[in-house]
């Protein structure tokens, strides 16, 4: 390690990388949130938000504003302790997950060797926030949604963790950027896992709209039978921080998404005019690409019946990611 | 070296305190709350003497799934609690007599430490230097154990379905959905029914 000798440079320099993806990183989803509403109300032939700022755009910012100025209201009988960690613990492990997102070549704040491994487990850990929260609320429809959550999100992880296990075959290696080096073929976008791996890349769309509790999955605050869901005692600053948390997480999702099977900061083209863009454009159209179907999604599916979504995780998404891992595992094998 | 020195002693004193909280907290949600930190701050000394990839799965494995149906069971549990204590002092000699037990257990083994080093040499097997932790640990479990390995998975499955097969129950009288079914329906056996006002079905 390099920290040990004159780490104060070193730690000076990650403080500032992580500002700076910070930063970068609330500006984009403040305007990825705007374009979800957008999005929602052109499928609905509406005009949404379109009177803060030209065409609305600073509505977000607008949001940000009131939510922050308004009280927050503590219900009496909560755990007030838990109550006002549990959002921010959604919002720093949602954010926690940026730190090993390599947006370009070599432009992570950590380039971990187990880089997939560690987002895997601050997903997994995100189920926290919504437990606590909805425990803490000592209300009952807050731990109705926080029991639901807490199935769901483990039951998708099961699945989202074998089509992992699936890229890593192929790449040879559990660092993110050692898995879009890998789809660097000279085919351009034909050679990212996408194609090879298509069932692969559907199951963990839809596992990634599970695990971030988006429609047709979000039965966690599902409206129209648990009023809000584990957010119904929230108010002003501790609910932007759990719907900040939330949206953070679905752009993480997309992020991973390029980067297991769009082929991170690679240019879909691979010749002149297109390899002159920076890497960190590319990769994000891409997050824009996969955010605009996972807000069209929200827009044009009906929400599941609880059962049903147990179902789709537990039989049928989890033995054909099974299936897959043994049957890419045997093509490999012929293959090398 | 001050750095990891540093970084030791906070993920071991928060560990130790967290670990004490578990047993002194009144509250069992917040007992299995400390057993998290505790937890992630284990993963924190895995990654410090260079396991990764365990420090990775203690975070997924325990964390994310255990500790979440923990902390699920707890949740529903309505237990008074005073009541739970009163008998709490009765148990104090069996926990003395254990606690005396893994002492001196960690006496033996930092005497061998200090002792005799060249043993505790012997044990360790330390990560090559041109592969990543991950690999070399793939590389000894798949070929020198791998039997053992694959018995660990087979007991594994099989406590799993011992699970599911005692717990499984189907009851005679309960209707049940056939998804297959309900998708081969069509509309010639759709049955509109009348229902007069205030009568029911």
């Amino acid at each position: 390690m390099s920290f040990e000798n004159g780490w104060i440079i070193p730690l000076l320099l990650t403080v500032l990388k992580s500002v700076a993806t910070l930063v970068v990183l609330l500006i984009i989803v403040a305007f990825l949130l705007w374009g979800d509403r957008k999005v929602w109300a052109a499928v609905q032939l509406r005009r949404g938000p379109n009177v803060v700022g030209p065409w609305g755009l600073l509505q977000s910012f607008a949001d940000l504003l009131k939510f922050v100025l308004k009280e927050p209201i503590i219900p009496a009988g909560a755990n007030k302790g838990i109550f006002l960690l549990a959002p921010f613990i959604t919002g720093m492990l949602a954010l926690g997950a940026w730190a090993v997102i390599p947006v370009a070549e070599g432009w992570a704040v950590a380039d971990l060797n187990v880089g997939v491994l560690y987002i895997f487990a601050i997903s997994s850990l995100s189920v926290y926030g919504i437990i606590m929260g909805g425990w803490a609320s000592n209300s009952k429809y807050p731990f109705l949604s926080a029991l639901r959550s807490a199935a769901q999100m483990v039951s998708y992880e099961v699945s989202i963790g074998f089509v992992i296990v699936t890229v890593l075959l192929c790449a040879g290696s559990l660092n993110l950027g050692d898995i879009v080096r890998a789809q660097d073929t000279g085919l351009g976008m034909l050679g990212w896992y996408w194609l090879p791996l298509f069932p692969m890349f559907i199951i963990f769309f839809i596992s990634a709209l599970a695990e971030t509790n988006r429609p047709p999955f979000d039965l966690v605050e599902a409206e129209s039978e648990l009023v809000a869901g584990f957010m119904v005692e929230y108010s002003s600053t501790p609910y932007l921080l759990f719907m900040l948390g939330e949206y953070v997480a679905i752009v993480g999702m997309c992020a991973i998404m390029t980067i297991l099977f769009f082929g991170g900061w690679l240019s879909p083209l691979p010749f002149a005019p297109f390899t002159w863009v920076p890497g960190v454009i590319w990769f994000v159209l891409k997050i824009c690409f996969f955010f605009f179907w996972i807000a069209l999604v929200k827009a044009f599916v009906p929400r599941y019946r609880y059962d049903q979504l147990m179902r789709l995780g537990w039989k049928v998404f989890l033995p054909i990611s099974l299936a897959m891992v043994v049957v890419v595992a045997g093509v490999l094998q012929v293959i090398r | 070296m001050t750095a990891a020195a540093a970084f030791f002693y906070l993920f071991s004193i928060v560990m130790i305190g967290s670990a004490f909280m578990v047993i002194a907290a009144r509250n069992p949600v917040h007992s299995v709350l400390f057993l998290i930190l505790a937890f992630v701050n284990a993963a924190g000394l895995f990654l410090l003497l260079g396991a990764e990839f365990l420090a990775m799965i203690i975070v997924i494995v325990y964390v994310g799934a255990v500790a979440v149906l923990f902390l699920f069971v707890v949740m529903m549990l309505d237990v008074d609690f005073a009541e739970l204590k009163q008998g709490f002092l009765q148990y104090l000699p069996v926990g003395a007599l254990i606690g005396a037990a893994v002492l001196i257990e960690l006496v033996l083994v930092v005497g061998a430490w200090t002792q005799a080093p060249a043993a505790i040499a012997g044990a360790g097997a330390p990560t090559p230097p041109d592969v990543s932790n991950t690999l070399a640990l793939g590389r000894v479990l798949y070929t020198k154990y791998v039997y053992f390995f694959q018995a660990a998975g087979l007991i594994l499955l099989t406590a799993m379905i011992g699970a599911i097969v005692l717990t499984l129950r189907h009851k005679p009288d309960v209707k049940r959905q056939v998804i297959a079914d309900q998708n081969a329906r069509d509309k010639s056996d759709v049955v509109l029914k009348k229902v007069p006002s205030r009568a029911g079905v």
